[in-house]
């Protein structure tokens, strides 16, 4: 499903330059559970990044459903994003003047579905959550976890075959933290391929294989997590 | 799609109301100005016979002093000597033809108790009202037999008819001038071309005399000029009859010319006209008639002040100012909602979706401050009237009609998307990245 070989992606600055990225190479299969860990600033955010087709990579070559993705125009990248790729975020990212229902439908707007497909979508989804009896909230009347499981909502309301989840449970609590692992446990048993950073080595655990990222690398893409660590 | 944006850009316009009213108030303060002087330009330049004015001629033939022209660098007089005025009339050759002058009379009301009042009255043949499609409100204008025959026949306007007849229908009355009785034969309706184009020599922006009485009767009558006389020779003795043959010029004339070849042929009897007048040892000067219609003469005689020019061009800077201002606004409010932006892109809105949806919020805050505009125009256009209310003629620059009000909010909204423009295009380039990593 995504496929990235060589990937190097650098920021340059007026006097530096950042390798973020320096020849990531990666295959993730269709309906596979990936997490990413790594040191803070090692480059798992710019992955994700690019992974989702927010930025553009430096070099190198990425392939999603055997597209090459340097080829595509701003128009045709974001409408991969828009109907393939689903994003949670650490911080939730509602948008704070929409209610709940306006937020699950921001994504769906811009797929130009009609109404009632919207609605119905909007409300299965929440329901999948737990909240379709909160569409009328605005973010800042829900918890923490609500507003992330909005978040999660608004991901899954187009249906992507591809969520890609930055440190999801990062500003949540453990228990709170657990009910979101879950969700994206029976979120990927239906057939959603997840790649999750984290930095939370139980929670990234739980995913079916873990990746282990280093000054830009990949050092470690299938083994066991605490041996990674370990070395 | 759009009424999704008009939604968006709603919620975001109540989101940030503080940023938002300095948008809309930048904008109209610059419509404002703006507006003002361009509705007093739009009104001192408009045309106020638009329906004919390209077949109404002011007729004008070179009687002038043969040392010095009547004006540089070889313009002839623009009025005319009674000698020619009448002859010209006479000839008939136009579809029709006007002379006129303006005079004055004392108005003494049948009410035994109302004090007697001098008005100014307009000597004229009887095509003027034709010519001029002056509306009638009773009565109709008087024929040729009267001005042939001198009868003492009047039209006055409606204003007049109200303060004497309590606005009742006068037609057939008769009114008392200087001691003298006259028929009214018609009353006006409400009239007033800006500017008074027929007769720029007496205020271009002047109300029409509020009586009108055949030429024939004010000469006869010996009714006193009002408006400006010029000469170049030396009356001589003789009282009126010395006069009306001299070379002063008095009398305005205009000609009603259907087309070119009309008008081509005009210009001939002019000049033929003039050339057997030199026979008679008149018209020293080499020949240099002319026939110009409304919009050029107005345009000879510079009706539109040059200071106004200037104003406008000021004005035109003061909004683009307020647009500068209003762009600086803009780019705060894109800076304030990166945010939001780059979710949004995260979330599959192309670069162009979100332009359209920036570009229509923007919209909103021009039609916004294009109403507001309309408002400043009109306190503008008060403002103008209270500071030169001395001047009788600024009243009527400062009207405003619906032409004026739909300018200013298509200017407003035009202005409001011009603005707009670099602050959303840097919006809809915000990278999603970036913002999404700074959590
Ligand atoms: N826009 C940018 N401009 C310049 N340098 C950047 C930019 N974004 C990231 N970097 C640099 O790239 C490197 C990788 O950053 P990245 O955010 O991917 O790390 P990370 O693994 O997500 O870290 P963390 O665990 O702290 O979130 C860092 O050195 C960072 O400073
Ligand atoms: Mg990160």
């Amino acid at each position: 499903m995504l496929q990235m070989k060589n990937v190097s992606k650098v920021y340059r600055t007026d006097t530096v330059e950042t390798h973020a990225l320096r020849e990531f190479s990666l295959t993730v299969e269709e309906g596979e559970f990936v997490s990413v860990t790594g040191p803070s600033g090692s480059g798992k955010t710019t992955f994700l990044n690019i992974a989702g087709l927010l930025e553009e990579l430096t070099g190198g070559s990425y392939e999603l459903d055997g597209r090459d993705i340097s080829k595509l125009n701003d128009k045709e990248r974001s409408r991969v994003r828009n109907e393939k790729i689903g994003f949670i975020f650490q911080s939730f990212n509602l948008i704070p003047e929409l209610n709940i229902f306006d937020n699950v439908d921001v994504p769906l707007r811009y797929r130009r579905f009609d109404a009632a497909e919207r609605k119905k979508r909007i409300v299965d989804s929440l329901e999948m959550v737990g909240l379709a009896s909160r569409l009328q909230h605005m973010p800042a009347q829900l918890s923490g976890g609500q507003q992330q499981r909005v978040a999660i909502a608004r991901a899954l309301a187009g249906e992507p075959r591809f969520l890609l989840a930055d440190e999801p449970t990062g500003n949540l609590d453990s228990n709170m933290a657990d009910s979101v692992m879950q969700l994206l446990a029976d979120i990927n048993s239906t057939g959603t391929t997840i790649i999750m950073v984290t930095h939370e080595l139980t929670l990234a655990d739980r995913a079916r294989r873990n990746i282990f990222v280093r000054d830009g690398r990949v050092s470690d893409s299938a083994g066991n997590l605490q041996l990674a660590a370990a070395s | 799609m759009f009424r999704y944006y008009l939604r968006l850009g709603l919620l975001s316009i109540r989101a940030n109301p503080a940023l938002s009213a300095l948008m809309v108030a930048a904008i109209a303060i610059g419509i404002g100005a703006c507006m003002t002087i361009v509705t007093i330009h739009y009104i001192m330049s408009g045309n106020p016979i638009p329906e004919k004015s390209d077949q109404l001629f002011h007729v004008r033939v070179d009687s002038w002093d043969p040392n010095e022209a009547y004006d540089e660098p070889n313009e002839p007089p623009e009025q005319l000597t009674y000698l020619d005025a009448t002859a010209l009339y006479a000839a008939g050759r136009a579809a029709r033809q006007v002379i006129s002058f303006l005079s004055s009379r004392v108005i003494e009301p049948e009410d035994e108790g109302a004090k007697p009042f001098q008005r100014e009255t307009r000597a004229t043949t009887h095509e003027f009202f034709t010519m001029f499609n002056v509306p009638f409100k009773y009565g109709a204008p008087w024929d040729r037999t009267a001005d042939e025959t001198l009868e003492r026949v009047v039209v006055i306007n409606d204003k007049l008819n109200q303060t004497l007849f309590g606005g009742a229908d006068s037609s057939g009355r008769m009114l008392m001038l200087t001691g003298e009785p006259y028929r009214i034969v018609g009353v006006l309706d409400e009239w007033s071309p800006v500017p008074l184009f027929y007769d720029l020599n007496n205020g271009e922006y002047g109300d029409p005399a509020p009586v009108f009485l055949p030429f024939s009767v004010a000469v006869a009558g010996e009714h006193g000029r009002w408006g400006n006389t010029n000469c170049w020779k030396p009356i001589g003795d003789g009282g009126m009859p010395a006069f009306l043959a001299s070379e002063c010029v008095w009398i305005q004339m205009w000609a009603e010319l259907h087309s070119d070849a009309e008008r081509q042929s005009y210009l001939q009897f002019l000049d033929a006209y003039v050339s057997e007048q030199k026979t008679l040892g008149r018209f020293p000067r080499a020949m240099n008639n002319r026939l110009d219609d409304v919009q050029a003469w107005l345009t000879y005689n510079e009706v539109v002040d040059d200071d106004v020019g200037v104003l406008l061009g000021l004005a035109l800077l003061f909004l683009v100012v307020c647009l500068l201002n209003t762009i600086g606004l803009l780019l705060a409010k894109v800076m304030r909602r990166a945010k939001d932006i780059s979710l949004r892109r995260a979330l599959g809105a192309s670069k162009a979706t979100l332009f359209g949806q920036y570009i229509v919020e923007a919209g909103m805050i021009g039609l916004a401050g294009g109403l507001l505009g309309i408002l400043m125009t009109w306190l503008g256009l008060r403002g103008i009237e209270n500071l030169f209310s001395a001047y009788d003629f600024v009243a009527k620059l400062v009207r405003m009609d619906w032409v004026m009000v739909l300018t200013a909010v298509l200017l407003a909204i035009l202005s409001a998307l011009a603005a707009a423009l670099y602050p959303t295009w840097r919006a809809s380039n915000v990278t999603p990245a970036t913002q999404l990593r700074i959590q």
